[in-house]
């Protein structure tokens, strides 16, 4: 596959991988605690949080990347205390592009585990704490098992959805070749100039075999984790 | 060990309202489904924070809303089989049995050996938990339940899964378990034949209520107690010795005080005390002694009390040698016969009617 791509073309590939991979992980610990509390939560706000988390959804793309410009932009009241503070800059580099994809992908992920904590029968955790397990063991040793199905079938949406990611990307990071340019704008780019539908077409097929891994993966681990959670 | 329960909480439309002792022993929980049961085992367990009242575990407070204590479910060390099992669908059977060893008591090695020989559960160990049968499911969860080394222990209702035989043998084990270890039990339970069987104190709830309590014996030979435990299921528990047997007609004697009686054959050493049920339906009043009856058993007896019931039953209490039983006889009957107090008359008691199920060995409280 490294001959049959360009280095250039390769180069964009990784990158999209690697920004997909770093928002999958670093939004799965918060999907899951907000899936959490909205399973589980009773709190006032609650139906203001889970519009919050559902807004990236409705919200047109490139609406989502203009605020995190203006929220996140270096000129921004949270990109510029980043920067000063500890020298973070996210507006046009690829660690912005992170921060996109991780925002778009986090309503899909924070459903599939929802809807994964909502099928844990709460009497498990009851009789857990019979068994003297505190709040904090019974998380770990009944209810975050439980739930993996959901986490892995979230992560894998959430990765997908990162992959994807066009709108929000390009309004927040633009599309600097090396830096920010990611699969899906690379496409277009290539697109837009004469001659460069078969650079397109590599790149379309490398989204098809990435997303097609994507949920043979998903299935495998999600059959093989179902049946262990199941009992059997 | 002791528990002592006063609560009081709303749920809905329902009000619980219960205040009761259990000494060490089985004490059941006896009530109609809807009768408040599992909400006083769930308070108990500190599941159901209660509106008010205290519960205490002797002396020990574990939930008193008026000085606002209520002990985590995780910190109290009582066990709890519940009605619905619930296994941990992720782990084995053995990994299940070893999460209640680590998290709870820590019980000792050959104590977790025992316990898996007793309740037949090495075969089940290395298997999941889905295609467990409902028995099985049930020792699972006990001996679970078991491995936290729980200084008190709940039930509820956890043998309604299991086959006759199995439910015997389990019993047998509750009981032993109760006498020789002094963890008190709360058994849950709608079953008269298992109340006699194990429990030495016998609370009845109704809509949430109290309706009688104290010892299993006294509580099922009152009259008054009839229509809360339900009049087919009436029948008062006494106590017996064996005395001989009789293999070719697979009878065996015992004797009530000196009151001799015939039963189906007890597989037990004469010598045995066996406790036994004898239904309040299956016992018939006669003035004078009837000269031949296939019914084997007439034993002189004297009416202590008399409670007509709604319907055309009445329950009578009897004494018998130094025990006390129950007779349903019909309404009419009470006239026909001239029945009153200070009554002295012969029961015929059916031989064969005195139910395997219902005969236990050991003594009552």
């Amino acid at each position: 596959m490294i001959g049959w791509l360009t280095a250039q073309e390769w180069g964009i590939v990784l990158l999209s991988l690697r920004v997909s991979f770093w928002a999958t992980l670093l939004s799965l610990p918060v999907g899951i605690a907000v899936a959490l509390l909205l399973a589980r939560g009773r709190f006032p706000g609650h139906g203001l949080l889970n519009a919050l988390v559902h807004l990236p959804l409705v919200l047109p793309p490139v609406v989502t990347g203009y605020i995190l410009l203006v929220v996140f932009g270096r000129r921004g009241p949270v990109g510029g205390w980043l920067e000063a503070q500890f020298d973070i800059v996210l507006a046009f580099r690829w660690t912005g592009a992170v921060l996109a994809a991780a925002i778009m992908a986090f309503p899909l992920m924070v459903r599939a585990i929802r809807l994964a904590v909502e099928a844990v029968d709460a009497g498990l955790e009851e009789a857990a704490a019979t068994l003297g397990a505190g709040p904090v063991l019974r998380f770990f040793t009944v209810t975050l098992p439980l739930i993996l199905p959901g986490i892995l079938a979230g992560s894998v949406l959430a990765f997908a959805k990162a992959m994807g990611e066009f709108g929000a990307t390009i309004t927040f990071v633009s599309a600097i070749p090396g830096q920010t340019q990611t699969v899906p704008s690379a496409i277009y780019a290539a697109l837009q100039v004469p001659g460069g539908e078969a650079g397109a077409l590599r790149l379309v097929l490398v989204s098809v075999l990435v997303a097609l891994g994507a949920v043979g993966v998903s299935e495998w681990l999600s059959r093989r984790t179902r049946k262990r959670v199941a009992g059997r | 060990m002791s528990l002592s329960v006063d609560i009081r909480h709303r749920l809905g439309g329902f009000t619980l309202d219960a205040r009761f002792e259990a000494p060490p022993g089985i004490t059941a929980l006896f009530g109609r489904s809807g009768a408040g049961k599992t909400s006083v085992i769930r308070a108990v367990a500190g599941l159901l924070h209660p509106d008010g009242g205290r519960i205490a575990v002797d002396g020990e407070v574990l939930t008193d809303t008026e000085t606002s204590v209520h002990v985590a479910v995780h910190r109290r060390r009582i066990g709890y089989v519940f009605q619905d099992a619930r296994l941990f669908p992720h782990l084995s059977v053995g990994q299940n049995l070893a999460f209640g060893r680590l998290f709870g008591g820590r019980i000792a090695r050959d104590e977790v050996e025992r316990l898996v020989h007793l309740l037949d559960l090495r075969p089940l160990l290395g298997r999941g938990t889905a295609d467990l049968s409902g028995g099985e499911r049930s020792r699972v969860a006990l001996a679970r339940a078991l491995m936290t080394r729980p200084r008190l222990l709940l039930l509820d209702e956890p043998l309604a899964a299991l086959d006759a035989p199995r439910k015997a043998e389990i019993l047998r084990y509750l009981f032993r378990l109760a006498e020789e270890t002094s963890v008190p039990m709360l058994y849950v339970t709608h079953s008269v034949a298992e109340v006699a069987q194990i429990a030495r104190t016998l609370v009845v709830l109704k809509e949430g209520a109290v309706q009688r309590s104290g010892p299993t014996a006294e509580v099922l030979a009152d009259p008054a107690a009839v229509p809360a435990l339900g009049v087919r299921e009436a029948g008062a528990v006494l106590q017996a010795t064996l005395h001989a047997h009789h293999p070719a007609d697979g009878l065996s004697a015992i004797t009530v005080g000196d009151v001799p009686l015939l039963m189906p054959e007890v597989e037990e050493p004469p010598g045995t005390l066996v406790r036994l049920r004898i239904n309040a339906a299956d016992v018939t009043l006669a003035r004078e002694r009837p000269a031949t009856l296939s019914a084997l058993n007439v034993v002189p007896v004297t009416v202590l009390s008399i409670r007509p019931g709604e319907g055309p039953g009445a329950a009578v209490a009897l004494s018998l040698g130094p025990e006390r039983i129950l007779a349903r006889v019909p309404r009419r009957a009470l006239v026909a016969l001239d029945l009153a107090p200070g009554l002295e008359c012969f029961a015929v008691i059916n031989a064969t009617a005195i139910s395997r199920a219902d005969v236990s060995v050991g003594a009552l409280a």
